[in-house]
């Protein structure tokens, strides 16, 4: 039921005719009058270098909360609880305030921090081996109780930083280093739709799940981020937003197949979308048409030269 | 997995980047509208610029960085839509608007 | 208001509870586990209108977790069980030590007794908790405000050893600060204003750190913690008595040491010469205080209420100068959470005593029925 597809690529009919060997000089910025639309790098992150692989999704999702923490002018009020897995790399490169907190255990330390600091924009950042397999207790009691705090899972459906193993994402079929023939109903069991479970607690306010499979996809992650923060600094309850990344590495693919699987496997189960806006459940009808409306207009505002604010 | 090309028009079925570039003499104007830098040390050469292009104007170099990746090179026609920007994990491009769009004669 | 300037009749939970509030501990999660559920009611009642929060957390491991968070801004906080709740949290108490978070940890012990696992810690790898274990509530209001001091002054978790009786005995007790010496201001505490700065810190177990600022590495965190802990062994505490001419020392601590030093008391009167060592720190444990005690006398005895764990400490420190013997023994209640038959005066003197005049020590009633039996696979 996702939308799939590249934003707003033309027909290969369209483009061959302009092919040309002529290669431009991208060294440097332009020295005809011009205005920078995007830094290379977010403000709040120290360095760009990290240890996550090629193709890797979640750099895309990091970029994205916290270029919005500093749209909302909220930095110094930015406090992360970070868990463990590969992510936890960028523990050393956002420059906000920061716990480190074990595995699965980062909601219970963004409670403990929240209620200390109950100004501050406290988020978390967990996986989903680290938030749905060792910590779904600790993430569902604080959505239930509406800690005001905003959970980010990065779900691509594998542990990735222990090599590529089956969490409680992974979807049936999906080829895990712990379920080589695919994972098994009978065997396996089924897997847990997080966003969704969430979505039904009355402390949580704002539950949404995006992705970062193409362009347009990772714009309107973008803005569920934005919705989320503004939720909790307004103290409406929980806000949640689950991410959909790629991982080539766990999933045993080219870097290049990345999007497509996920659409194709995680896509089709974690349905993308806004589960849960202003304390009211969608439908999966809901998600579905705006999945679809979503996908079209980011594919006209890309293919128009992507003015921020489309 | 079913065809790429039936689901997800763009995404290339291997590693391929690109469509081929046609051999006949032609000349064309093609308007470029932005441009971007591209960190060529930084890159990982994981390909997901080249499909998310929409003007399809990138394409994967044949020279490795010191890394031992390929990397994207622009071609005319940016329109500084910053989509490679978005979906690059290594933080490679920043974007820029022309004041003035720039029309460039190609030849291939 | 917490403070409680004139003496007045409440149960130890009640007052430990507003001991910590006075101390100025402003967040406080736990689950509820007897013996221990009344502190956690207490604080309930109590830290709201002290401007502070109680959550009854939905686990023990959840307790934890947000009590970490709190400390983590600032904040005195701490958290509680029994000694079963607490082994649910032991993760999480040695990443709290290497992260150098001020925890304090209240364990109400049941009748299996946690000596172990309050000092030799149920975590892993190298660290230790200051311990301290109050003979009585009046003492145990003066713990709690020393171990929120000793926490922040070392930056390490502090455990308040107590029990079924520390919790529910109603004493008279007036819960008045105590001044402590001046500790610096907490710059690594969390509240977002460095986020942004390029100075934004971290309260992390690892080894690493933000970005242009040094990192010690995981064996470089682990050398420098583990280089704390000769230090933090001056804050050993004891009390001792009766020792100038003492034959035979009796080692004892917490409820089951008052009973001891009574029963010395009474014996003392008869003319037996038998004096006492109280470690009110268990660790670290005051072994200086017994080889000094043990120099002079002809027998060291451990009275404990469970199969012997603090023995083990007694022999160190005793070191062999002379034999120690245990002359404690399993006690409780029927419930497993109380105290049960071995804590009462005249069964702690006729144990002391048979000790003292070399004799076997009695038997208790009953325990003989339930003695295992040596199969013959196993001879």
């Amino acid at each position: 039921m996702s939308e799939r597809g590249e934003a707003g690529i033309p027909p290969r009919e369209e483009t061959m005719s302009k092919r040309t060997t002529g290669v431009l000089d991208t060294s440097s910025p332009p020295s005809v009058p011009a205005r920078k639309v995007e830094a290379a790098v977010p403000d709040l992150l120290l360095t760009q270098e990290h240890q996550m692989c090629p193709g890797c999704g979640e750099p895309l999702a990091v970029r994205q909360f916290l270029e919005t923490i500093d749209e909302l002018d909220v930095a110094t009020r930015a406090i992360a609880v970070v868990g463990i897995g590969c992510y936890t790399a960028f523990s050393g490169s956002m420059d906000v305030d920061l716990v480190q907190a074990l595995h699965g255990r980062a909601p219970s330390v963004a409670t403990g921090v929240k209620r200390m600091r109950p100004d501050a924009l406290v988020f978390t950042l967990q996986g989903d081996g680290d938030m749905v397999n060792e910590g779904l207790q600790e993430v569902i009691h604080t959505a239930a109780r509406g800690e005001k705090v905003t959970c980010i899972l990065l779900n691509n459906g594998v542990f990735g930083e222990t090599g590529g193993h089956m969490t409680a994402t992974s979807v049936i079929g999906q080829r895990t280093k712990n379920s080589l023939d695919g994972r098994d109903a009978e065997y396996h069991g089924y897997p847990v739709l997080i966003g969704d479970l969430i979505a039904q607690l009355q402390g949580a306010a704002y539950v949404a799940r995006g992705s970062v499979h193409n362009a347009g996809a990772v714009a309107r992650t973008r803005k569920m981020f934005k919705r989320a923060f503004e939720s909790q600094l307004r103290h409406d309850g929980f806000t949640f937003v689950e991410v959909l990344t790629m991982c080539p590495t766990g999933w045993f693919i080219p870097t290049a197949d990345g999007p497509g699987y996920m659409t194709e496997t995680l896509g089709e189960v974690h349905i993308m979308g806004e589960l849960k806006v202003d304390g009211r459940i969608r439908t999966t009808q809901e998600l579905h048409d705006e999945n679809v409306a979503k996908q079209r207009e980011h594919e006209a505002h890309f293919a128009a030269g992507g003015e921020r604010g489309g | 997995m079913s065809e790429p090309s039936d689901r997800e028009p763009g995404i290339p079925a291997s590693n391929e980047t690109g469509p081929e570039r046609p051999r006949r003499a032609e000349s064309t104007e093609v308007t470029s509208r932005g441009t971007v830098t591209i960190d060529v040390e930084h890159c990982k050469g994981c390909d997901l610029c080249i499909p998310a292009c929409p003007p399809r104007v990138l394409t994967m170099s044949n020279a490795v960085n010191h890394m031992g990746y390929r990397y994207p090179e622009l071609h005319p026609g940016c329109t500084g839509c910053a989509a490679c920007l978005y979906v690059c994990p290594d933080f490679v491009f920043e974007v820029f608007r022309f004041d003035k769009p720039m029309v460039s004669a190609v030849t291939s | 208001m917490t403070t409680v300037a004139h003496r007045t009749l409440m149960e130890g939970s009640e007052a430990l509870a507003r001991a910590a509030i006075v101390a100025g501990c402003r967040f406080f999660a736990g689950y509820p586990m007897t013996p221990f559920t009344e502190l956690l009611e207490h604080f309930a009642k109590l830290l709201p209108s002290a401007g502070g929060v109680c959550i009854n957390a939905e686990s023990e491991l959840e307790a934890v977790g947000m009590a970490w968070g709190a400390l983590a801004t600032g904040a005195r906080a701490a958290t509680g069980s029994t000694g079963q709740g607490l082994s649910l949290m032991q993760e999480s108490f040695s990443e709290i030590t290497l992260a150098e978070l001020p925890l304090v940890i209240f364990n109400m012990a049941r009748g299996q007794q946690d000596y172990f696992q309050a000092t030799r810690g149920g975590g892993h790898g190298d660290y230790r908790h200051i311990v301290l274990a109050p003979q009585d509530v009046r003492e145990g209001v003066e713990h709690v405000q020393l171990a929120f001091h000793l926490a922040d002054k070392w930056r390490n978790p502090v455990l308040i050893y107590g029990d079924y009786l520390l919790a529910h005995t109603q004493e008279a007790i007036a819960v008045e600060p105590l001044e402590f010496p001046e500790l610096p201001a907490k710059e690594w505490a969390l509240d977002g204003a460095l986020s942004g700065s390029g100075a934004s810190r971290s309260v992390t177990p690892l080894g690493v750190s933000k970005v242009g600022q040094p990192a010690m590495g995981q064996e470089g965190k682990a050398q420098y913690l583990a280089s704390k802990i000769p230090l933090m062994e001056r804050e050993a505490r004891v009390e001792a008595g009766h020792l100038d001419d003492a034959e035979t020392v009796i080692v004892s601590f917490g409820s089951p040491a008052k009973f001891v030093k009574y029963a010395i008391g009474l014996l003392r009167a008869a003319g037996y010469r038998i004096g006492y060592v109280r470690p009110i720190t268990l660790w670290p444990f005051p072994y200086d205080a017994l080889a000094a005690a043990a120099a002079n006398a002809r027998r060291v005895g451990s009275f404990e209420l469970c199969a012997g764990q603090m023995i083990d400490d007694v022999r160190i420190g005793v070191a062999g100068r002379a034999p120690v013997t245990f002359i404690g023994g399993v006690s409780t209640d029927h419930s497993g959470f109380g105290v049960g038959r071995l804590l009462d005066v005249e069964a702690v003197a006729e144990r002391i005593l048979a000790l003292h005049e070399d004799r076997e020590l009695p038997i208790v009633p009953g325990y003989e029925s339930f003695s295992y039996q040596l199969q013959e696979h196993q001879a």
